[in-house]
């Protein structure tokens, strides 16, 4: 969105409406415990606030740093995915095979750390 | 925030100023992929406590509300005094970076309360993996706060010496990334280590 | 007092075994050597005012060469050095130089290897890219300059600063890392590498690190933004593209590569525990970041190589590359498949058979663009008519070597394989294939082929042709021995083995290919010693020696510092070889409407900005507190300065270009 005060006052208002969302869900999550009434399970909660932060991602983009308004070939535009497709593949490449490799080959920290002391290094 | 130089620049000084705020803008993915790398190191290592504090024992809800909107509204300001700066208002200009000035540097100051707060109960970036991450990763973003408060201060000198010339302008357009590329950065760090560190 | 003076510096710090002395007092003969030659020329001024604060892309390019072949010399010292161990030192052989067997105990040979690949990848390859890519990028897009002068030269100084921090350890500190080139903890923490060694590595990759990101940055707003009028990036020249696909690599990956040493460095500095073995760290996250770096890292090696050698075999055909854009798919296919491989590196890891079996499946899909690529060439070649100049025998030894290796990386793609030949001699045949036949042979064949654009006289082709085949032929020896050796079982990094293993006789083998090497580049010497001494034979006199295609030869040899007096047009693919066939070049001067050219001026200040940096690091390496932060507020300092400064350019009018071209043309 073209650069004007409408285009922040509607991006403030946006994302301060998304953070306060996703704190009230965080507290009234905690607040009702682990018992039966909790709201969501953790996992789907997870997905809502990532949900969420995506969305602010975009307003953001959209209406603070006007993405939308690069004139001529979206040279931004690709900079800005390529960018993010290398964070999803950091990120959850990471993720996948450290899981792996910590299943396979990790102690527990205290385990790893009395067998390097018994074995006097690693 | 392209045109903002078009009215009065020749072609070429539009050309430049374009490959200016482009090459930033190149510059700030690269930024992007460093905080990448930070939240992966963080995702994997934030289950080793050692035996420490955990996320649940340490962050609180209140304080990572209060710096997220302190942040949120110094995003805001700078979009401000973007906007004045091209209606070439030159104080108004000043006026609103330095609310963002003052914003930014309530963010860090609760920041640096919150790491002394952990500090002094044993949770030090010494203690686990966790920890360390932890102070990597939020500190990586304070540390980039602070060079952008020190940007706003060069930028006010620059703005009351030069005043709002295109060479000026296009500067601030260059800060006025930074400073909301940090923010974004922010949204991440409050949802994904606080939020989702307090579940 | 002292320690907050000194950090950790002591007396021990200065040189005391025969390596550090001998190598100090290398440099100091030779620096003072240089600089009594300077002195009595009184080049000083000229040295400072022409070369060092130029922000001219074609003396940054020269620069960036000159230091890149300095650095080869050492890189390859480091090799024959590895090489003489691994000959000597077997069962009951004796030591010498104190070694309890061969000539190196087990620590020095280990500093030793990690120096030398580090300085050949940082240094050498990354060196010479960026020296080509800074004298040609711009010309063959119709550009005067890069689109931010300053960063360029900031770029290239923080290059230098990185290789003399890299040797720093020989006048203060005595030790390199031990702990081979990419530094893999836990033998790089603090606890198993207490000493400077590793600090002096990580400090050296931060500086030349961000001189390379910065320059990636450089290249990629110079290609996407100021291509010359109607060339659209279907239109632009091979080596451009690949330059662009290697600068977008570099661009996503050294990010990686800066908060990976970083985070080691937090550990070893502030102890923190992210690759510890110790309270919750996890030393194989260093190894999976690491190598996600590492992997797209080869790529930028060799991706700019493909686009020296598309030039090079249209050019010295007579025919248009074959398959244009089934080249650009295929270099921007390996571009994004670099990202998803990173895993081959370490299949023996752990990470269990379905991650393998992925990352397996990855690598060898890379290997299908790589093969489009070949094809093209070859069929490039066929039905055209040839010439077999020496940058065309580079690329016929480039062709057959390069296949070969890649069949031997197919092979260890098979993770069940790899489990065998993983760090084994065969994986070290394997990157040495690669890298050598790609980066090292494109580099050859890229000098050779633009030095007369760049110099204004040719090469001299004769010798150049010896020392190819002395170079190949010296590679087969040295480097078929090893594969062989790979299956037999020999592991890398060996300072010391059993005579029963029956590897001795290989690396004797070995080692003859190293000497056909190094006669071939004391040939490589001599060709350019004698090319200068006849370059008035040789001189390149209508700015186009090869009967070029794109538009680097649309200019007189010597380059003028302003590239064109006129920007060109372009309107298609192989753009100077069309002007050709119209009968636009060469052109008559005197029709040209000649217009002002607007210059970026030199500047000092990115010698200042580096030389700040590099007091930092040694600071951080010495735990020098106060030494940190005045480089740091050095470095701010000058950044801000710089900021404030508008006056960055100067103008050459008209009148000035049409008087310089005149002269140009008329030699």
């Amino acid at each position: 969105m073209k650069a004007s005060l409408k285009s922040y006052i509607t991006g403030f208002v946006l994302s301060l409406v998304l953070t306060l969302g996703a704190a009230w869900l965080v507290s009234a999550y905690i607040s009702s415990g682990s018992s039966s009434r909790a709201m969501f399970t953790p996992d789907m909660l997870i997905g809502i606030l990532l949900a969420l932060a995506i969305v602010q991602l975009f307003v953001q983009l959209i209406f603070f740093m006007h993405l939308a308004d690069e004139s001529g070939p979206r040279w931004k535009l690709g900079a800005l995915v390529s960018a993010v497709g290398i964070i999803l593949i950091v990120v959850v490449g990471s993720i996948w095979i450290m899981n792996h490799l910590n299943y396979n080959m990790m102690a527990s920290p205290a385990d790893m750390n009395t067998y390097i002391q018994s074995q006097d290094g690693f | 925030m392209e045109k903002m130089n078009e009215t009065n620049a020749t072609a070429a000084q539009a050309a430049q100023a374009d490959r200016h705020a482009f090459g930033f803008w190149v510059y700030l993915m690269t930024d992007l992929v460093i905080f990448g790398v930070l939240f992966a190191v963080y995702y994997v290592l934030k289950a080793s406590t050692f035996g420490g504090p955990s996320s649940n024992d340490l962050f609180s809800l209140s304080t990572a509300l209060t710096n997220t909107i302190v942040l949120l509204t110094s995003s805001f300001t700078c979009g401000l005094a973007t906007l004045a700066a091209r209606s070439k208002k030159l104080n108004q200009t000043i006026a609103w970076l330095a609310v963002t000035f003052m914003l930014g540097a309530t963010f860090l100051t609760l920041e640096l309360s919150e790491f002394s707060r952990f500090m002094s109960a044993g949770a030090s970036w010494q203690r686990s993996a966790f920890l360390s991450a932890f102070f990597t990763l939020v500190g990586t973003h304070g540390l980039h706060i602070a060079v952008g408060l020190l940007w706003i201060a060069v930028a006010i000198v620059q703005l009351k010496v030069k005043g709002l010339t295109p060479s000026v302008v296009s500067k601030l357009d260059r800060f006025t990334l930074f400073w909301h590329f940090l923010d974004i950065v922010w949204i991440f760090i409050f949802t994904t280590v606080y939020l989702m560190g307090i579940m | 007092m002292t320690h907050f003076i000194l950090g950790d510096l002591t007396w021990a710090a200065l040189p005391h075994a025969w390596y550090t002395i001998g190598a100090t007092g290398t440099i100091f003969v030779g620096g003072i050597v240089v600089m009594a030659v300077i002195t009595y020329y009184k080049k000083w001024k000229w040295l400072w005012k022409e070369w060092f604060t130029s922000t001219d892309p074609k003396k940054i390019g020269i620069m960036y060469i000159v230091m890149a072949s300095v650095m080869l010399f050492r890189g390859g010292l480091d090799a024959m050095m590895i090489w003489l161990q691994q000959s000597i030192s077997v069962g009951n052989a004796p030591g010498y130089l104190g070694a309890p067997s061969g000539y190196l105990d087990a620590s020095h040979f280990q500093q030793i290897f990690t120096s030398h690949g580090d300085i050949m990848v940082f240094f050498v390859t990354m060196g010479f890219f960026f020296g080509l890519m800074n004298l040609i990028v711009p010309l063959q897009i119709g550009a005067r300059d890069l689109a931010f002068p300053f960063l360029n030269s900031l770029g290239f100084w923080l290059y230098v600063a990185g290789a003399v921090f890299i040797n720093m350890f020989f006048v203060i500190g005595g030790e390199f890392a031990a702990s081979g080139w990419l530094s893999l903890p836990p033998l790089s923490e603090i606890m198993y590498s207490p000493g400077t060694g590793v600090d002096y590595w990580i400090w050296s990759l931060q500086l030349s690190g961000l001189g390379s990101l910065l320059g990636g940055i450089n290249f990629i707003v110079t290609i996407i933004k100021m291509r010359v009028k109607g060339m659209t990036l279907m239109k632009m020249p091979l080596f451009t593209w690949t330059s662009l696909c290697s600068m977008a690599l570099v661009v996503a990956a050294f990010p990686v590569l800066t908060i990976t040493t970083l985070l080691l460095w937090y550990d070893r500095f502030f102890g923190m525990h992210f690759f510890t073995t110790t309270a919750g760290g996890n030393p194989m996250l260093y190894v999976n970041l690491i190598w996600m770096w590492g992997h797209p890292e080869v790529y930028i090696l060799v991706i700019p190589a493909f686009g020296i050698f598309s030039e090079i075999v249209a050019t010295f055909s007579g025919k248009k590359i074959f398959g244009y854009v089934s080249m650009v798919c295929a270099v921007i296919c390996i571009t994004l498949l670099s990202f998803m491989v990173w895993l081959h590196h370490f299949f023996t890891m752990g990470a269990g058979a379905d991650v393998d079996a992925f990352f397996g499946i990855m690598t060898g899909i890379i290997a299908i663009p790589t093969a489009v690529q070949i094809f093209n060439w070859i069929a490039t070649m066929f039905r055209g008519r040839i010439r077999f100049t020496t940058p065309m025998m580079y690329f016929m030894g480039f062709v057959s070597l390069f296949t070969f290796g890649g069949m031997a990386g197919v092979l260890l793609s098979i993770p069940g394989a790899d489990f065998e030949l993983h760090n084994s001699l065969f994986l070290v045949a394997h990157f040495h294939t690669m890298i050598v036949s790609a980066a090292l042979f494109g580099i050859f064949a890229g000098i050779t082929y633009w030095f007369p654009k760049i110099m204004g006289f040719k090469l001299n082709e004769k010798i150049g042709r010896r020392a190819f085949w002395l170079w190949i032929v010296g590679f087969f020896v040295s480097f078929t021995p090893l594969y062989i050796l790979g299956f037999m079982g020999a592991t890398r990094r060996l300072d010391y083995y059993a005579t029963a293993t029956g590897y001795q006789p290989f690396f004797i083998t070995a080692g003859i290919g190293v000497c056909i090497i190094a006669a071939g580049v004391l040939m490589q010497v001599w060709q350019v010693v004698v090319s200068v001494r006849e370059r008035k034979d040789n001189m390149d006199t209508t700015g186009d020696p090869w009967d070029g295609r794109t538009l680097e030869w649309a200019t007189s040899s010597p380059v003028p510092f302003y590239d064109f007096a006129k920007k060109p047009e372009a309107d298609s693919r192989d753009a100077f070889w069309e002007m050709k066939k119209r009968g636009e070049w060469p052109r008559a001067t005197a029709r040209t409407e000649y217009e002002d050219i607007e210059l970026s001026k030199n500047t000092g200040m990115a010698i200042y900005l580096s030389g700040f940096f590099f007091l930092f690091s040694f600071g951080a390496v010495w735990h020098i507190i106060w030494l940190m932060a005045l480089g740091f507020v050095g470095c701010i300092a000058c950044v801000i300065i710089r900021s404030f400064d508008d006056d960055t350019e100067y103008v050459i009018p008209a009148a000035e270009v049409e008087k310089m071209e005149t002269l140009a043309w008329k030699k």
